[in-house]
């Protein structure tokens, strides 16, 4: 199963805070046991929320927010895709990250939801529906 | 925690460590199925201890530690057994001993490429292609006999027959289960390359039984390739058969209409193709061209799965680049399925009557039986208008065909050709 993987912000990441050498050294370390162990399958840091914006929804309207966002604990920070068997697994590995941040900090699993688990029914027409989407892409 | 979470979580973290564990382990015992059982002693010591001392800090090294403490013991007490009941055995004693003394002073070398002998060991060419195949989901892939038996639609005990059999055989070749070095390593890898490889055309291509494709067995074989890629990054082969079942993947979801039936390649929705499989797949093949791996034949078979996968539309494949790579991989790699393979890429570039053209030079005897050659004759034929010998290549092919599925594929075909 696929699963992804978030490191939850904190208030030294909102902030821009470098990473200590020892950190990134062992996160470093970390990242090539994943690879070596055929789990890992991409994944990346990302910059404070201060430089990130949100589309709001409501019906037809669309407005623009500019970072930085409030609900820090919300925020995710970096993020990787795993390949694992099971979410066992995947959190047995979790556990042997070293903790991303100088406090305490948090990291959350989601499991990737699956073509089958849109149903039968569902799954092609929802396939079809992209494709043709993605054929008009050229002609733009 | 409740107990059984507790079992739970050090049984996750055991089959992490597994491969590395038995790796190391049969290095020092030479012997694979002495090193399963030390690991498994192993993890019966984690599930007394660690409920009570919580999971150590590095539980990989406890589990080796443990288990090598174990194999010491066991010589040991093989080596004064020895002593004790025979005088003539008074050689081999010492040599037991010797044999003890270099592995308590070995305890520390950490080599940490037990994962990629084992790997090697599993796939060694004193065994047969089954029995390597067998033995890597085994060893590495950490699957039940079970769990192997059904992905190959086969009994269990033929299964546990085979690992039994391999490991003896093993045994008594008397390896060094180490990772080869110099001239024999790349005749090593290639084997490797191969067990890896026919693992996950059992999944992408079921030859047998009532599914067109097992996606576990696929994931499985991919699995493995990005180890071995972790684990060896600077072999071009190895990432190239990496972007070969990367790209193959990514279309996996894609292969099987709403019937249930295999679709070609120009009838796929292309939506369905994982775009994250096939990013990895294109960077994988970059990595075996830089290496300086263009030419190899998994890096060949890759790039012509590029051409596919860089096409956004069926329309849109650049054929006359695949005709190109095939002239290329009929150099390297020659075999009669290539030149069938080369035959449909003509087709594709040049009309139906360059395919038809080609195949008239394929080796006949060496594809007999070979269900995909009447089928491209037949696809050749009809785009060609010639229906009659269309649909008769069609019927042939669908006789010839083990898989149901593509049987009734086939069957369609040649309905559609009328008459």
């Amino acid at each position: 199963m696929r699963v992804m993987v978030m490191v939850k912000a904190t208030k030294d990441s909102e902030a821009g805070a470098i990473p200590s050498a020892e950190l990134l050294e062992a996160m470093g370390k970390y990242n090539e046991e994943l690879i070596s162990a055929g789990v890992l399958l991409t994944g990346d840091g990302l910059k404070p929320s201060s430089a990130g914006k949100r589309v709001a929804f409501d019906g037809p309207n669309r407005s623009i927010i500019d970072g930085p966002f409030a609900e820090t604990r919300e925020l995710v920070a970096g993020f990787w895709l795993w390949e694992v068997k099971d979410m066992d697994e995947a959190v047995a590995w979790v556990k042997r990250c070293p903790n991303p941040m100088p406090g305490p900090s948090e990291i959350e699993i989601r499991p990737v939801v699956d073509a089958t688990d849109f149903g039968e029914e569902l799954a092609p027409e929802f396939g079809e529906r992209l494709n043709r989407l993605r054929e008009r892409l050229p002609e733009r | 925690m409740a107990a059984s979470d507790t079992h739970r979580a050090i049984e996750t973290v055991f089959r992490i460590e597994r491969a590395r564990l038995v790796g190391g382990l049969a290095r020092m015992v030479r012997d694979v199925d002495l090193a399963e059982e030390l690991a498994q002693d192993a993890l019966l010591a984690a599930l007394c201890e660690w409920p009570r001392t919580g999971v150590p800090q590095n539980p990989g090294a406890w589990l080796t530690a443990t288990a090598r403490r174990r194999a010491i013991d066991r010589l040991r007490r093989a080596a004064m057994l020895t002593r004790k009941h025979a005088e003539i055995g008074r050689d081999l004693a010492e040599e037991s001993e010797s044999h003890v003394a270099a592995l308590e002073a070995a305890l520390d070398d950490d080599v940490g490429d037990e994962v990629l002998s084992l790997i090697f060991t599993a796939c060694h060419p004193v065994l047969s292609p089954d029995a390597r195949a067998a033995l890597t989901l085994r060893l590495i892939g950490g699957l039940t006999t079970d769990e192997i038996a059904r992905a190959f639609l086969a009994g269990e005990p033929t299964i546990a027959q085979r690992i039994v059999r391999a490991k003896k055989t093993l045994r008594e070749a008397g390896l060094s289960y180490e990772v080869p070095r110099g001239g024999e390593r790349a005749e090593r890898l290639a084997s490797v390359l191969e067990v890896i490889y026919l693992i996950f055309n059992e999944g992408y291509a079921a030859t047998a039984g009532a599914d067109l494709t097992r996606p576990a067995l696929c994931m499985e074989a991919q699995r493995l390739g990005r180890i071995l890629a972790g684990l060896m990054p600077e072999e071009p082969e190895v990432f190239g058969l990496l972007a070969l079942m990367e790209l193959q993947a990514s279309r996996l979801a894609a292969r099987l209409g709403p019937d249930g039936m295999l679709l070609p390649l120009t009838e796929q929705n292309r939506a369905r193709w994982d775009q994250l499989l096939i990013r990895r797949g294109l960077a994988a093949l970059a990595r075996a061209e830089a290496l300086g791996g263009a030419r190899g034949p998994y890096a060949l078979q890759a790039a012509l799965a590029a051409c596919h996968a860089r096409a956004r539309r069926a329309e849109e494949t650049d054929w006359a680049r695949i005709a190109a790579l095939y002239d290329t991989l009929r150099e390297v790699m020659p075999s009669p399925v290539v030149d069938l393979n080369r035959a449909i890429a003509h087709s594709m570039a040049f009309g139906p009557e360059a395919g038809l053209a080609l195949l008239a030079a394929i080796d006949r005897d060496a594809l007999r039986n070979y269900a995909p050659l009447p089928a491209a004759r037949g696809d050749f034929l009809f785009r060609s208008g010639r229906l009659a010998e269309a649909r008769q290549a069609f019927e042939e092919a669908a006789a010839l065909t083990r898989n149901e599925r593509e049987r009734a594929f086939l069957l369609k075909r040649a309905a559609a050709c009328g008459g």
